[in-house]
């Protein structure tokens, strides 16, 4: 049985407006998985009814078995958190460590092992030199960071993070790279949305594409990136090295850098 | 003839305990595509709030040095006429928009409206803005219903409508997906192509490399590399200052690394189909 369950899944928000058509997606514990795809298209909406803060006007979830209609989004909480698009949706307290105590403060963890959640994820997120300022003294970047330390902290089965690479530098994506490595490490499914190609070819094997209320295509993301026609309807392009790839007839699917100069080698030494 | 001058500017903000800008010093031809680039927390957006004249005149604050904009000290012109000549495009829509307009037409046309353009040509103005941005289809559309991706749209386009000599653009696309990144690109080229000075502010470097001509990296506060785009963007001591290259660039010297010999380091995929292209054909390696 796979970890989360969405068979024929649809929304509509309450003024009618329909924004997922007939989504049905399995993830198993541990996966790691991108979500890319245009702005509207789906993407918000399919991990909001992941982790139960929306619940299907038809079809259904089930996470670790159990029909998400049935649990409040509180108790979903426990096993799936969300780390919302826009930080200041997220943050409501006046200071950094009371911000990432939260979630495992309302989980009733004992003081210690708050403590050492909050610690742990702070370090992990480079925050915690600002554990006593206030979130909006600080910039949006680092706020954002606050938040994937506060869901960190919750210590939560899967995890999702909604465009973390937005307005990110060079240090921001290699600290949310090294992030998503830990969490797989401890046995976590990480979900990441995001519009960052080269983001998506460096940290996720598996890519989901969204286009126009429903999942174009699901496979790995080797392949996803070859498939002209499901790029073209998701208005995606290529990663940079597959389009040179491509243009000089490289061989091979390649998606890095790495596999770039691999294919070159080859091709020199045959 | 430089069109933006900067002339050794330090600045404190008044709540900020360190220099946000340590001596900077900067110059911009006119019409040239320059983009800042640096880490987050640099001061890229201070250094745009100084040449808009918002540093000092808004923020107030420690300043020294100045800001000269077609020769004259931003200290001398008030903000009222320094908007005539520097349009700025703020990082989050939602800061830009007027909140007085009901309409997205509205919103373009209140920028005309205040400076007293005629209704006829106001309207003219508008719609053939609407169609530049692609926003025909949101005319009538409440400028807080749309998606942030479309405000990004509406509040650039509400003030390139001003059609100032000099715009001033930060991080435009950061919520963006890639094809509405580069729709963003295309109406800045299209500023270019008609004679305006850009200063952009973006962390998409692979798209810095592509449109811009002179590249300036801040570290700290400093000008730490100053340059054209070709030169600085093929420069592995940019990776040092906690900001990245082009996938090509990157590519380039890793090839490089490995002992291929390449003219130069590639930053655009025309670049790199030159440089690299000879390899699918024949070519010595060392």
């Amino acid at each position: 049985m796979p970890y989360i369950e969405m068979k024929n899944v649809f929304f509509k928000y309450p003024n009618g407006f329909e924004a997922l058509q007939d989504l049905s997606l399995d993830i198993d514990k541990g996966e790691k998985v991108a979500i890319i795809g245009q702005n509207g298209a789906g993407k918000t909406t399919m991990v909001k009814l992941i982790n139960g803060l929306l619940k299907p006007t038809e079809g259904d979830i089930r996470i670790n078995g159990k029909n998400t209609r049935e649990y409040t989004t509180a108790k979903i909480a426990h096993w799936v958190s969300y780390v919302f698009q826009n930080p200041d949706d997220q943050i409501f307290h006046n200071d950094v460590i009371s911000e990432i105590s939260f979630g495992p403060k309302n989980f009733k963890m004992d003081d210690d092992k708050i403590e050492q959640n909050v610690k742990a994820a702070a370090e992990l997120c480079g925050i915690e030199k600002f554990l006593e300022e206030n979130p909006y003294d600080l910039p949006l970047a680092t706020r954002k960071f606050i938040t994937i330390a506060s869901i960190i902290a919750m210590d939560t089965d899967v995890i999702i993070l909604d465009e973390p690479t937005a307005g990110q530098d060079k240090k921001g994506i290699e600290c949310l790279a090294q992030v998503i490595d830990h969490l797989r490490g401890k046995g976590k499914t990480v979900i990441t949305i995001t519009h960052d190609m080269e983001f998506v070819v460096n940290n996720f094997d598996r890519t989901v594409v969204m286009a126009q209320k429903q999942k174009a295509a699901d496979g790995p993301t080797r392949e996803i990136f070859w498939q002209e026609d499901v790029l073209q309807k998701a208005r995606l392009k290529q990663p940079y090295i597959s389009s040179l790839s491509l243009k000089l007839g490289l061989g091979g699917n390649n998606l890095t850098i790495g596999d770039f100069i691999a294919g070159l080698e080859q091709r020199r030494h045959s | 003839m430089d069109i933006v001058e900067v002339r050794d500017l330090t600045y404190k903000y008044p709540t900020s305990s360190d220099q946000v800008l340590r001596g900077v010093s900067l110059r911009v031809k006119k019409g040239e595509f320059c983009s800042i680039i640096g880490p987050n927390g640099a001061g890229k957006t201070t250094l745009c709030n100084a040449i808009r004249g918002l540093v000092p005149h808004f923020y107030k604050g420690d300043m020294q040095g100045e800001v000269l904009i077609n020769g004259q000290s931003t200290m001398d012109v008030s903000l009222a006429d320094l908007a005539l000549s520097v349009g700025f495009v703020f990082q989050n829509p939602f800061t830009q928009i007027s909140g007085i307009a009901k309409t997205v037409f509205g919103e373009l046309a209140f920028g005309l409206e205040n400076l007293g353009v005629e209704p006829d040509e106001i309207r003219r103005r508008v719609s053939r803005m609407l169609e530049v941005a692609k926003l025909q289809d949101l005319a009538e559309r409440s400028p807080f219903e749309i998606s942030g991706g479309q405000q990004q749209r509406v509040a650039l386009a509400s003030i390139i409508i001003m059609e100032p000599e000099i715009l001033v653009i930060d991080e435009p696309t950061s919520q963006l997906d890639p094809q509405s990144t580069e729709e963003i690109f295309e109406i800045i080229q299209l500023m270019k192509m008609q004679g305006k000075t850009i200063i952009l502010v973006e962390h998409k470097i692979d798209l810095v490399a592509q449109y811009s001509d002179h590249v300036v990296l801040i570290e700290d506060g400093s000008i730490v590399m100053d340059g054209s785009t070709d030169e600085i963007l093929s420069d592995p001591a940019v990776l040092q200052h906690g900001t990245s290259l082009p996938q090509f660039a990157l590519l380039g010297i890793e090839m490089r690394k490995r002992g291929y010999r390449l003219d130069k380091i590639p930053i655009t995929e025309a670049q790199a189909v030159e440089q690299i292209g000879g390899y699918f054909t024949e070519k010595a390696v060392d």
